[in-house]
Protein backbone atom coordinates (compact mmCIF):
# COMPACT_ATOMS: atom_id res chain seq x y z
CA UNK A 1 0.00 0.00 0.00
CA UNK A 2 1.34 3.39 -1.08
CA UNK A 3 1.79 5.53 1.82
CA UNK A 4 3.33 8.66 0.61
CA UNK A 5 3.42 10.31 -3.11
CA UNK A 6 6.20 13.41 -4.09
CA UNK A 7 5.42 15.54 -6.72
CA UNK A 8 9.19 16.60 -8.85
CA UNK A 9 9.06 20.11 -9.47
CA UNK A 10 7.90 20.66 -13.08
CA UNK A 11 7.27 24.21 -15.23
CA UNK A 12 4.46 26.73 -15.81
CA UNK A 13 3.17 27.96 -18.86
CA UNK A 14 5.46 30.51 -18.78
CA UNK A 15 8.51 28.11 -18.46
CA UNK A 16 9.39 28.92 -15.47
CA UNK A 17 9.97 26.38 -12.80
CA UNK A 18 7.32 24.95 -9.68
CA UNK A 19 8.46 26.62 -6.44
CA UNK A 20 8.91 23.56 -4.62
CA UNK A 21 11.67 21.14 -5.57
CA UNK A 22 10.03 18.22 -4.33
CA UNK A 23 6.53 18.32 -2.18
CA UNK A 24 6.14 15.33 -0.35
CA UNK A 25 2.44 14.05 0.92
CA UNK A 26 2.34 11.21 3.78
CA UNK A 27 -0.81 9.16 4.37
CA UNK A 28 -3.36 10.93 6.58
CA UNK A 29 -2.20 14.45 5.17
CA UNK A 30 -5.50 16.72 4.16
CA UNK A 31 -4.08 19.19 0.89
CA UNK A 32 -5.72 21.69 -1.14
CA UNK A 33 -4.53 22.82 -4.37
CA UNK A 34 -6.00 26.91 -4.83
CA UNK A 35 -5.52 29.25 -7.39
CA UNK A 36 -7.14 31.17 -10.14
CA UNK A 37 -9.21 29.97 -12.47
CA UNK A 38 -7.29 28.70 -15.10
CA UNK A 39 -3.68 28.72 -12.88
CA UNK A 40 -3.08 25.06 -13.54
CA UNK A 41 -5.08 22.71 -10.33
CA UNK A 42 -6.72 20.17 -12.84
CA UNK A 43 -2.96 20.01 -14.14
CA UNK A 44 -1.73 19.26 -11.84
CA UNK A 45 -3.69 16.95 -9.99
CA UNK A 46 -4.15 15.02 -13.89
CA UNK A 47 0.06 15.06 -13.85
CA UNK A 48 -0.58 12.79 -10.19
CA UNK A 49 -3.36 10.81 -11.89
CA UNK A 50 -1.52 10.18 -15.06
CA UNK A 51 1.43 8.96 -12.96
CA UNK A 52 3.63 11.98 -15.07
CA UNK A 53 7.01 10.98 -15.45
CA UNK A 54 8.35 14.16 -17.67
CA UNK A 55 5.53 13.38 -20.02
CA UNK A 56 2.87 15.46 -19.81
CA UNK A 57 2.96 19.55 -20.53
CA UNK A 58 4.24 20.60 -16.88
CA UNK A 59 7.66 18.31 -16.78
CA UNK A 60 6.15 17.43 -13.95
CA UNK A 61 7.49 14.11 -12.08
CA UNK A 62 4.94 11.89 -9.99
CA UNK A 63 7.41 9.47 -7.07
CA UNK A 64 5.64 6.59 -5.19
CA UNK A 65 6.94 5.76 -1.90
CA UNK A 66 10.05 7.30 -3.69
CA UNK A 67 9.86 5.98 -6.93
CA UNK A 68 8.24 6.19 -10.02
CA UNK A 69 5.32 4.25 -10.77
CA UNK A 70 5.90 0.27 -12.20
CA UNK A 71 4.53 0.08 -15.70
CA UNK A 72 2.00 -2.59 -14.36
CA UNK A 73 0.41 -0.50 -12.30
CA UNK A 74 -0.29 1.87 -15.17
CA UNK A 75 -2.08 -0.71 -16.88
CA UNK A 76 -3.97 -2.42 -14.53
CA UNK A 77 -6.79 -0.54 -12.77
CA UNK A 78 -6.64 -3.15 -9.56
CA UNK A 79 -3.26 -1.62 -8.88
CA UNK A 80 -3.93 2.14 -9.19
CA UNK A 81 -2.94 3.41 -5.48
CA UNK A 82 -5.54 6.27 -6.90
CA UNK A 83 -9.16 7.46 -7.32
CA UNK A 84 -9.59 10.73 -9.14
CA UNK A 85 -13.19 12.46 -9.28
CA UNK A 86 -12.89 15.09 -12.28
CA UNK A 87 -14.28 18.48 -13.06
CA UNK A 88 -16.32 16.79 -15.59
CA UNK A 89 -20.59 16.49 -14.57
CA UNK A 90 -21.06 14.42 -17.29
CA UNK A 91 -20.70 11.13 -18.00
CA UNK A 92 -20.45 9.92 -22.16
CA UNK A 93 -21.52 6.18 -21.23
CA UNK A 94 -24.87 4.46 -22.21
CA UNK A 95 -24.50 2.05 -19.80
CA UNK A 96 -27.19 1.62 -16.91
CA UNK A 97 -25.84 2.72 -13.72
CA UNK A 98 -25.78 -0.80 -12.34
CA UNK A 99 -24.09 -2.25 -15.41
CA UNK A 100 -21.59 0.59 -15.23
CA UNK A 101 -20.30 -0.06 -11.46
CA UNK A 102 -20.22 -3.80 -11.09
CA UNK A 103 -17.76 -3.70 -14.53
CA UNK A 104 -16.04 -0.62 -12.79
CA UNK A 105 -16.31 -3.11 -9.34
CA UNK A 106 -15.40 -6.13 -11.09
CA UNK A 107 -12.01 -4.31 -12.45
CA UNK A 108 -11.51 -2.17 -9.47
CA UNK A 109 -11.66 -5.04 -6.78
CA UNK A 110 -9.20 -7.11 -5.25
CA UNK A 111 -11.54 -9.78 -4.97
CA UNK A 112 -14.14 -10.37 -7.28
CA UNK A 113 -16.37 -11.87 -4.90
CA UNK A 114 -16.70 -8.25 -2.76
CA UNK A 115 -17.89 -6.62 -5.92
CA UNK A 116 -21.70 -7.18 -5.74
CA UNK A 117 -21.77 -6.01 -2.27
CA UNK A 118 -19.31 -2.86 -2.94
CA UNK A 119 -21.94 -1.94 -5.89
CA UNK A 120 -25.24 -1.70 -3.06
CA UNK A 121 -22.70 0.23 -0.75
CA UNK A 122 -21.75 2.39 -3.53
CA UNK A 123 -25.33 3.63 -4.29
CA UNK A 124 -26.37 4.17 -0.47
CA UNK A 125 -23.19 6.15 0.12
CA UNK A 126 -24.15 8.46 -3.14
CA UNK A 127 -27.73 8.77 -1.97
CA UNK A 128 -26.74 10.68 1.19
CA UNK A 129 -25.02 13.03 -0.85
CA UNK A 130 -27.91 13.81 -3.69
CA UNK A 131 -31.40 15.39 -2.71
CA UNK A 132 -33.42 12.82 -5.22
CA UNK A 133 -31.54 9.39 -4.71
CA UNK A 134 -30.72 7.82 -8.62
CA UNK A 135 -32.21 5.19 -9.86
CA UNK A 136 -30.05 2.15 -10.65
CA UNK A 137 -32.28 1.09 -13.46
CA UNK A 138 -31.21 4.87 -15.58
CA UNK A 139 -28.74 5.40 -17.92
CA UNK A 140 -25.64 6.91 -16.72
CA UNK A 141 -26.15 9.72 -18.98
CA UNK A 142 -29.45 10.19 -17.54
CA UNK A 143 -27.99 11.41 -14.23
CA UNK A 144 -28.23 14.84 -13.02
CA UNK A 145 -24.39 16.77 -12.20
CA UNK A 146 -24.74 16.48 -8.58
CA UNK A 147 -26.27 13.05 -9.37
CA UNK A 148 -23.01 11.89 -11.60
CA UNK A 149 -21.02 13.90 -8.84
CA UNK A 150 -22.15 11.99 -5.88
CA UNK A 151 -21.70 8.65 -7.27
CA UNK A 152 -18.14 9.38 -8.73
CA UNK A 153 -17.15 10.38 -5.21
CA UNK A 154 -19.03 6.91 -3.63
CA UNK A 155 -17.39 4.78 -6.61
CA UNK A 156 -14.07 6.42 -5.40
CA UNK A 157 -14.46 5.89 -1.93
CA UNK A 158 -16.22 2.50 -2.15
CA UNK A 159 -15.22 1.05 -5.24
CA UNK A 160 -11.64 2.22 -5.87
CA UNK A 161 -10.97 2.53 -2.36
CA UNK A 162 -7.33 3.92 -2.92
CA UNK A 163 -4.76 4.84 -0.66
CA UNK A 164 -4.69 8.46 -2.29
CA UNK A 165 -8.16 10.47 -3.23
CA UNK A 166 -7.92 13.99 -5.74
CA UNK A 167 -10.99 16.14 -6.02
CA UNK A 168 -11.69 18.29 -8.34
CA UNK A 169 -13.81 21.11 -7.00
CA UNK A 170 -15.91 18.78 -5.02
CA UNK A 171 -18.18 22.07 -4.06
CA UNK A 172 -19.97 22.38 -7.26
CA UNK A 173 -22.68 20.59 -9.06
CA UNK A 174 -25.34 21.03 -5.76
CA UNK A 175 -24.16 17.65 -3.34
CA UNK A 176 -23.66 18.00 0.11
CA UNK A 177 -20.98 18.83 0.38
CA UNK A 178 -20.56 18.86 4.48
CA UNK A 179 -21.87 15.41 4.41
CA UNK A 180 -19.31 14.97 1.53
CA UNK A 181 -16.65 16.00 3.41
CA UNK A 182 -17.46 13.87 6.81
CA UNK A 183 -17.84 10.66 5.09
CA UNK A 184 -14.70 11.27 3.25
CA UNK A 185 -12.86 11.67 6.18
CA UNK A 186 -13.35 8.59 8.01
CA UNK A 187 -11.54 6.78 5.81
CA UNK A 188 -7.49 7.50 6.21
CA UNK A 189 -6.12 8.30 2.73
CA UNK A 190 -4.29 11.36 1.07
CA UNK A 191 -6.67 13.89 0.16
CA UNK A 192 -6.06 16.48 -2.87
CA UNK A 193 -8.93 18.89 -2.80
CA UNK A 194 -9.00 21.23 -5.43
CA UNK A 195 -11.36 23.67 -4.44
CA UNK A 196 -12.47 27.61 -4.53
CA UNK A 197 -13.98 26.97 -1.39
CA UNK A 198 -12.57 28.84 1.80
CA UNK A 199 -14.06 25.95 4.15
CA UNK A 200 -12.61 23.32 2.49
CA UNK A 201 -9.25 25.54 1.83
CA UNK A 202 -8.86 25.62 5.74
CA UNK A 203 -10.07 22.51 6.98
CA UNK A 204 -6.81 21.24 5.24
CA UNK A 205 -2.95 21.05 6.50
CA UNK A 206 -2.16 22.92 3.80
CA UNK A 207 -2.57 24.32 0.76
CA UNK A 208 -0.66 24.23 -3.01
CA UNK A 209 -0.89 27.44 -4.60
CA UNK A 210 -1.08 27.96 -8.11
CA UNK A 211 -0.59 30.98 -10.64
CA UNK A 212 -0.15 30.59 -14.59
CA UNK A 213 0.44 26.98 -14.50
CA UNK A 214 3.22 26.91 -11.91
CA UNK A 215 3.23 25.95 -7.87
CA UNK A 216 4.05 29.68 -6.18
CA UNK A 217 3.69 28.40 -2.75
CA UNK A 218 2.99 26.15 -0.43
CA UNK A 219 1.31 27.57 2.66
CA UNK A 220 0.94 25.34 6.18
CA UNK A 221 -2.33 26.34 8.16
CA UNK A 222 -1.24 28.24 10.73
CA UNK A 223 -2.62 28.43 14.41
CA UNK A 224 -4.47 31.70 13.01
CA UNK A 225 -6.05 30.29 10.47
CA UNK A 226 -7.17 27.32 12.64
CA UNK A 227 -8.59 29.56 15.29
CA UNK A 228 -10.73 31.25 12.02
CA UNK A 229 -11.65 28.03 10.89
CA UNK A 230 -14.52 27.48 12.77
CA UNK A 231 -15.68 30.64 12.09
CA UNK A 232 -15.76 29.60 8.47
CA UNK A 233 -17.67 26.85 8.97
CA UNK A 234 -20.53 28.58 10.61
CA UNK A 235 -21.02 30.63 8.18
CA UNK A 236 -20.46 28.13 5.96
CA UNK A 237 -23.13 25.50 7.38
CA UNK A 238 -25.72 29.03 7.51
CA UNK A 239 -25.22 29.82 3.55
CA UNK A 240 -25.99 25.93 3.22
CA UNK A 241 -29.27 26.22 5.51
CA UNK A 242 -30.29 29.44 3.67
CA UNK A 243 -29.64 27.13 0.15
CA UNK A 244 -31.94 24.29 1.63
CA UNK A 245 -34.54 26.33 2.36
CA UNK A 246 -34.36 28.15 -0.80
CA UNK A 247 -34.52 24.91 -2.50
CA UNK A 248 -36.93 23.23 -0.75
CA UNK A 249 -39.42 26.17 -1.37
CA UNK A 250 -39.71 27.58 2.03
CA UNK A 251 -39.09 30.73 2.92
CA UNK A 252 -36.26 32.09 4.99
CA UNK A 253 -36.29 34.49 8.19
CA UNK A 254 -34.07 36.76 9.68
CA UNK A 255 -34.09 33.29 12.82
CA UNK A 256 -32.02 31.88 9.78
CA UNK A 257 -29.36 33.79 9.94
CA UNK A 258 -28.95 32.63 13.55
CA UNK A 259 -29.13 29.01 13.08
CA UNK A 260 -25.85 26.38 12.63
CA UNK B 1 12.30 -1.88 -41.20
CA UNK B 2 9.98 -1.85 -38.93
CA UNK B 3 6.07 -1.50 -40.00
CA UNK B 4 2.76 -0.49 -37.71
CA UNK B 5 -0.23 -0.38 -38.99
CA UNK B 6 -3.06 2.27 -37.37
CA UNK B 7 -6.45 1.17 -38.25
CA UNK B 8 -10.07 2.73 -36.10
CA UNK B 9 -13.26 4.66 -36.87
CA UNK B 10 -13.36 8.17 -38.15
CA UNK B 11 -12.02 10.88 -35.96
CA UNK B 12 -10.94 8.52 -32.98
CA UNK B 13 -7.13 10.21 -33.33
CA UNK B 14 -5.09 7.83 -35.76
CA UNK B 15 -3.25 10.94 -37.14
CA UNK B 16 -3.09 12.58 -34.16
CA UNK B 17 -1.64 9.44 -32.18
CA UNK B 18 0.86 9.18 -35.73
CA UNK B 19 2.25 12.55 -35.08
CA UNK B 20 3.43 12.20 -31.58
CA UNK B 21 5.20 8.62 -32.63
CA UNK B 22 6.48 10.92 -35.46
CA UNK B 23 7.79 13.13 -33.49
CA UNK B 24 9.47 11.16 -30.91
CA UNK B 25 10.93 8.82 -33.77
CA UNK B 26 12.37 12.12 -34.92
CA UNK B 27 13.84 12.59 -31.60
CA UNK B 28 15.85 9.22 -32.15
CA UNK B 29 16.99 10.22 -34.89
CA UNK B 30 14.87 7.22 -37.21
CA UNK B 31 13.41 7.57 -40.72
CA UNK B 32 9.86 7.35 -41.03
CA UNK B 33 7.81 6.95 -44.29
CA UNK B 34 4.10 7.37 -43.74
CA UNK B 35 1.40 6.05 -45.96
CA UNK B 36 -2.99 6.45 -45.59
CA UNK B 37 -5.18 4.35 -46.92
CA UNK B 38 -8.74 6.16 -47.40
CA UNK B 39 -11.46 4.77 -49.24
CA UNK B 40 -11.92 8.45 -51.42
CA UNK B 41 -10.67 11.56 -49.56
CA UNK B 42 -7.48 12.37 -47.16
CA UNK B 43 -4.74 14.90 -46.87
CA UNK B 44 -3.04 13.32 -44.20
CA UNK B 45 -0.19 12.88 -46.97
CA UNK B 46 0.20 16.28 -47.40
CA UNK B 47 0.53 17.71 -43.75
CA UNK B 48 2.66 15.04 -42.25
CA UNK B 49 4.95 16.04 -45.32
CA UNK B 50 4.88 19.28 -44.83
CA UNK B 51 5.08 18.91 -40.64
CA UNK B 52 7.89 16.23 -40.89
CA UNK B 53 9.40 16.36 -44.31
CA UNK B 54 9.27 12.98 -44.58
CA UNK B 55 7.94 10.60 -47.74
CA UNK B 56 4.53 10.13 -47.95
CA UNK B 57 2.32 8.67 -50.00
CA UNK B 58 -1.67 8.29 -50.12
CA UNK B 59 -4.20 5.48 -52.16
CA UNK B 60 -7.95 5.75 -52.78
CA UNK B 61 -9.20 2.30 -51.78
CA UNK B 62 -12.22 3.18 -53.83
CA UNK B 63 -14.32 0.13 -54.75
CA UNK B 64 -11.88 -2.54 -53.01
CA UNK B 65 -11.91 -3.47 -49.62
CA UNK B 66 -9.46 -0.84 -48.01
CA UNK B 67 -8.25 -3.69 -45.69
CA UNK B 68 -7.63 -5.60 -48.96
CA UNK B 69 -6.52 -2.82 -50.38
CA UNK B 70 -3.85 -2.44 -48.03
CA UNK B 71 -2.68 -5.94 -48.37
CA UNK B 72 -2.73 -5.34 -52.00
CA UNK B 73 -0.18 -2.14 -52.35
CA UNK B 74 1.85 -2.77 -48.93
CA UNK B 75 4.21 -4.95 -50.46
CA UNK B 76 4.78 -1.99 -53.23
CA UNK B 77 5.09 0.46 -50.48
CA UNK B 78 7.34 -1.42 -48.18
CA UNK B 79 10.16 -1.51 -51.35
CA UNK B 80 8.75 2.46 -51.58
CA UNK B 81 10.12 3.06 -48.21
CA UNK B 82 12.79 1.05 -48.41
CA UNK B 83 13.77 3.11 -51.78
CA UNK B 84 13.21 6.54 -49.83
CA UNK B 85 15.76 5.08 -46.92
CA UNK B 86 13.11 4.71 -44.18
CA UNK B 87 13.48 2.93 -41.36
CA UNK B 88 9.63 2.85 -40.19
CA UNK B 89 6.79 2.73 -42.23
CA UNK B 90 3.28 3.87 -40.29
CA UNK B 91 0.38 2.44 -42.42
CA UNK B 92 -2.71 4.95 -41.58
CA UNK B 93 -6.18 3.25 -43.06
CA UNK B 94 -9.71 4.10 -42.83
CA UNK B 95 -10.89 0.96 -40.81
CA UNK B 96 -14.33 0.74 -42.31
CA UNK B 97 -14.65 -2.49 -43.17
CA UNK B 98 -15.72 -4.11 -40.09
CA UNK B 99 -15.46 -7.88 -41.16
CA UNK B 100 -11.85 -7.52 -42.28
CA UNK B 101 -8.75 -6.83 -40.64
CA UNK B 102 -5.83 -4.46 -42.24
CA UNK B 103 -2.95 -5.88 -39.90
CA UNK B 104 -0.31 -8.32 -41.08
CA UNK B 105 2.14 -11.31 -39.27
CA UNK B 106 5.33 -9.07 -39.58
CA UNK B 107 4.23 -5.23 -38.53
CA UNK B 108 2.49 -3.73 -35.20
CA UNK B 109 -1.22 -3.95 -35.63
CA UNK B 110 -2.77 -1.13 -33.77
CA UNK B 111 -6.90 -0.41 -33.14
CA UNK B 112 -7.51 3.66 -32.21
CA UNK B 113 -10.23 3.80 -30.56
CA UNK B 114 -11.93 7.10 -28.09
CA UNK B 115 -12.98 7.09 -24.96
CA UNK B 116 -15.71 9.63 -25.95
CA UNK B 117 -17.45 6.64 -27.84
CA UNK B 118 -19.95 4.39 -26.43
CA UNK B 119 -19.59 1.68 -24.27
CA UNK B 120 -20.45 -0.41 -26.98
CA UNK B 121 -18.23 0.04 -29.17
CA UNK B 122 -15.42 -2.57 -28.89
CA UNK B 123 -18.30 -5.52 -29.20
CA UNK B 124 -18.80 -3.54 -33.26
CA UNK B 125 -15.49 -3.13 -34.52
CA UNK B 126 -14.87 -6.92 -34.84
CA UNK B 127 -11.64 -8.11 -36.21
CA UNK B 128 -10.40 -4.48 -36.68
CA UNK B 129 -10.18 -4.84 -32.35
CA UNK B 130 -10.01 -8.41 -31.86
CA UNK B 131 -6.67 -9.14 -34.30
CA UNK B 132 -4.97 -6.02 -32.92
CA UNK B 133 -1.39 -5.86 -31.05
CA UNK B 134 -2.38 -3.17 -29.20
CA UNK B 135 -5.81 -0.81 -28.62
CA UNK B 136 -4.83 2.62 -28.76
CA UNK B 137 -7.61 4.62 -26.62
CA UNK B 138 -7.41 8.25 -27.19
CA UNK B 139 -9.60 11.18 -25.79
CA UNK B 140 -8.50 10.11 -21.92
CA UNK B 141 -9.04 13.91 -21.31
CA UNK B 142 -12.44 14.09 -21.91
CA UNK B 143 -14.21 11.45 -19.84
CA UNK B 144 -13.85 10.59 -15.86
CA UNK B 145 -11.48 8.08 -14.79
CA UNK B 146 -14.47 5.91 -13.70
CA UNK B 147 -15.25 5.65 -17.14
CA UNK B 148 -11.64 5.22 -18.39
CA UNK B 149 -11.76 1.88 -16.68
CA UNK B 150 -15.30 0.75 -17.29
CA UNK B 151 -14.47 1.38 -21.37
CA UNK B 152 -10.96 -0.80 -20.59
CA UNK B 153 -12.86 -3.15 -19.29
CA UNK B 154 -15.06 -3.49 -22.02
CA UNK B 155 -12.65 -3.95 -24.34
CA UNK B 156 -10.56 -6.39 -22.13
CA UNK B 157 -14.25 -8.20 -22.34
CA UNK B 158 -14.28 -7.93 -26.13
CA UNK B 159 -10.77 -8.65 -26.62
CA UNK B 160 -8.83 -10.59 -23.90
CA UNK B 161 -5.43 -11.07 -26.00
CA UNK B 162 -4.65 -7.25 -26.78
CA UNK B 163 -2.98 -4.95 -24.65
CA UNK B 164 -4.80 -1.48 -23.82
CA UNK B 165 -2.89 1.43 -24.10
CA UNK B 166 -4.56 5.11 -22.71
CA UNK B 167 -3.68 8.08 -24.68
CA UNK B 168 -3.78 11.78 -24.42
CA UNK B 169 -3.18 12.59 -27.93
CA UNK B 170 -3.86 16.17 -27.91
CA UNK B 171 -0.54 16.19 -25.51
CA UNK B 172 1.20 12.99 -26.32
CA UNK B 173 0.76 11.98 -23.27
CA UNK B 174 1.13 7.91 -22.84
CA UNK B 175 2.71 7.63 -26.20
CA UNK B 176 6.18 6.47 -25.06
CA UNK B 177 5.36 2.68 -24.48
CA UNK B 178 3.53 2.50 -28.04
CA UNK B 179 6.93 3.37 -29.57
CA UNK B 180 8.63 1.20 -27.52
CA UNK B 181 6.89 -1.36 -28.71
CA UNK B 182 6.60 -0.90 -32.10
CA UNK B 183 10.51 -0.32 -32.00
CA UNK B 184 10.40 -3.81 -30.39
CA UNK B 185 8.80 -5.71 -32.51
CA UNK B 186 10.90 -7.68 -35.47
CA UNK B 187 11.59 -6.45 -38.82
CA UNK B 188 9.42 -6.57 -41.71
CA UNK B 189 10.44 -10.25 -43.58
CA UNK B 190 9.61 -11.52 -47.39
CA UNK B 191 6.52 -13.36 -46.66
CA UNK B 192 4.54 -11.59 -44.67
CA UNK B 193 0.88 -12.43 -44.48
CA UNK B 194 -2.61 -10.82 -43.78
CA UNK B 195 -3.61 -12.03 -40.13
CA UNK B 196 -6.39 -13.74 -39.64
CA UNK B 197 -9.22 -15.25 -42.22
CA UNK B 198 -10.74 -13.13 -44.49
CA UNK B 199 -14.13 -13.58 -44.81
CA UNK B 200 -16.50 -15.32 -47.12
CA UNK B 201 -17.57 -12.30 -48.53
CA UNK B 202 -18.65 -12.39 -52.11
CA UNK B 203 -22.45 -12.95 -52.58
CA UNK B 204 -24.17 -12.89 -55.58
CA UNK B 205 -25.34 -9.52 -55.53
CA UNK B 206 -21.13 -8.72 -55.22
CA UNK B 207 -21.42 -9.97 -59.06
CA UNK B 208 -24.34 -7.78 -60.13
CA UNK B 209 -27.47 -9.70 -59.63
CA UNK B 210 -30.07 -7.29 -57.75
CA UNK B 211 -32.78 -9.12 -57.12
CA UNK B 212 -34.42 -8.18 -53.59
CA UNK B 213 -34.61 -12.04 -51.14
CA UNK B 214 -32.47 -14.35 -50.51
CA UNK B 215 -34.79 -16.60 -52.48
CA UNK B 216 -33.14 -15.29 -55.64
CA UNK B 217 -29.36 -16.08 -54.80
CA UNK B 218 -27.52 -18.78 -54.21
CA UNK B 219 -23.85 -19.09 -53.00
CA UNK B 220 -23.23 -17.13 -49.47
CA UNK B 221 -26.96 -16.61 -48.37
CA UNK B 222 -28.42 -15.52 -45.02
CA UNK B 223 -32.09 -14.65 -43.99
CA UNK B 224 -33.63 -12.80 -41.04
CA UNK B 225 -33.76 -16.08 -38.99
CA UNK B 226 -30.19 -17.30 -39.54
CA UNK B 227 -27.79 -14.90 -38.12
CA UNK B 228 -24.55 -15.36 -37.70
CA UNK B 229 -21.48 -12.92 -37.08
CA UNK B 230 -18.28 -13.05 -38.13
CA UNK B 231 -15.87 -12.47 -35.63
CA UNK B 232 -12.38 -12.58 -37.50
CA UNK B 233 -11.12 -16.27 -36.54
N1 LIG C 1 -9.41 16.10 -26.56
C1 LIG C 1 -8.77 15.25 -27.38
N2 LIG C 1 -8.91 15.39 -28.71
C2 LIG C 1 -8.27 14.53 -29.51
C3 LIG C 1 -7.45 13.48 -28.99
N3 LIG C 1 -6.97 12.77 -30.04
C4 LIG C 1 -7.44 13.37 -31.16
N4 LIG C 1 -8.22 14.42 -30.85
C5 LIG C 1 -8.93 15.32 -31.80
O1 LIG C 1 -9.83 14.54 -32.58
C6 LIG C 1 -9.92 15.04 -33.91
C7 LIG C 1 -9.64 13.95 -34.93
O2 LIG C 1 -8.29 13.52 -34.82
P1 LIG C 1 -7.51 12.87 -36.04
O3 LIG C 1 -6.15 12.48 -35.55
O4 LIG C 1 -7.59 13.70 -37.26
O5 LIG C 1 -8.39 11.57 -36.25
P2 LIG C 1 -8.24 10.41 -37.38
O6 LIG C 1 -8.59 9.15 -36.71
O7 LIG C 1 -6.91 10.50 -38.02
O8 LIG C 1 -9.40 10.85 -38.37
P3 LIG C 1 -9.64 10.42 -39.92
O9 LIG C 1 -8.31 10.11 -40.50
O10 LIG C 1 -10.29 11.62 -40.50
O11 LIG C 1 -10.56 9.26 -39.84
C8 LIG C 1 -8.91 16.19 -33.99
O12 LIG C 1 -9.62 17.39 -33.80
C9 LIG C 1 -7.98 15.92 -32.81
O13 LIG C 1 -7.38 17.10 -32.32
C10 LIG C 1 -7.33 13.37 -27.56
O14 LIG C 1 -6.65 12.48 -27.00
N5 LIG C 1 -8.00 14.28 -26.81
N1 LIG D 1 2.52 23.79 -16.34
C1 LIG D 1 1.79 23.95 -17.46
N2 LIG D 1 2.37 23.94 -18.69
C2 LIG D 1 1.63 24.10 -19.80
N3 LIG D 1 0.28 24.27 -19.82
C3 LIG D 1 -0.35 24.29 -18.64
C4 LIG D 1 0.35 24.13 -17.41
N4 LIG D 1 -0.54 24.19 -16.39
C5 LIG D 1 -1.75 24.40 -16.97
N5 LIG D 1 -1.65 24.46 -18.31
C6 LIG D 1 -2.75 24.68 -19.26
O1 LIG D 1 -3.51 25.80 -18.80
C7 LIG D 1 -4.91 25.61 -18.98
C8 LIG D 1 -5.69 25.81 -17.69
O2 LIG D 1 -5.25 24.89 -16.70
P1 LIG D 1 -6.24 24.10 -15.72
O3 LIG D 1 -7.41 23.57 -16.44
O4 LIG D 1 -5.40 23.13 -14.96
O5 LIG D 1 -6.72 25.28 -14.76
P2 LIG D 1 -7.59 25.24 -13.41
O6 LIG D 1 -6.79 25.94 -12.37
O7 LIG D 1 -8.03 23.86 -13.10
O8 LIG D 1 -8.82 26.15 -13.79
P3 LIG D 1 -10.37 26.08 -13.26
O9 LIG D 1 -10.39 26.70 -11.89
O10 LIG D 1 -11.08 26.93 -14.26
O11 LIG D 1 -10.79 24.66 -13.27
C9 LIG D 1 -5.06 24.20 -19.57
O12 LIG D 1 -5.24 24.31 -20.97
C10 LIG D 1 -3.74 23.52 -19.26
O13 LIG D 1 -3.42 22.55 -20.23
MG1 LIG E 1 -9.88 22.92 -13.14
MG1 LIG F 1 -6.40 10.72 -40.01
ZN1 LIG G 1 -13.18 -5.98 -46.00
ZN1 LIG H 1 -21.89 -9.14 -51.82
Amino acid sequence: MVSQISIIAGRGRDGRCDRIERLDLNMGDVVSVVGRTGSGKTTLINDIELFADGDTPTGRRILFDGVPAAPEDRDDPSRNPIALITQHTTFLSDLPVTEFLVTHARIRARSQAAAQALVAETLMFANQLTGEPINPGSRMTELSGGQTRALLIADATVICDTPIVLLDEVENAGINRTRALELLRRHKRIFIFVTHDPRIALLSDRRIVMSEGRITDVLETDEEEQAVAPAVTRLDDMLSHLRERLRGGLRVSRADLEVA
Amino acid sequence: MKLGIFAGPATTGKTAVIRHILTRLHNRGLAAAFLKIDVQFAEEDEQLAAEFGIPTRKVYSGELCPDHCNVMVLGDALAWAERSKAEVLLVETAGLCLRCSPYVDGGLGVVVLEATSGMNLPLKVGPMLSLADVAVVTKIDRVSQAEREVFRARIQDAAPEVAVREVNALHGIGIDPLVTRLLNYPDVSKNMLLRGNPPVGTCTICVGKKEIGWQAHFGVVRSLENQSFYRGE
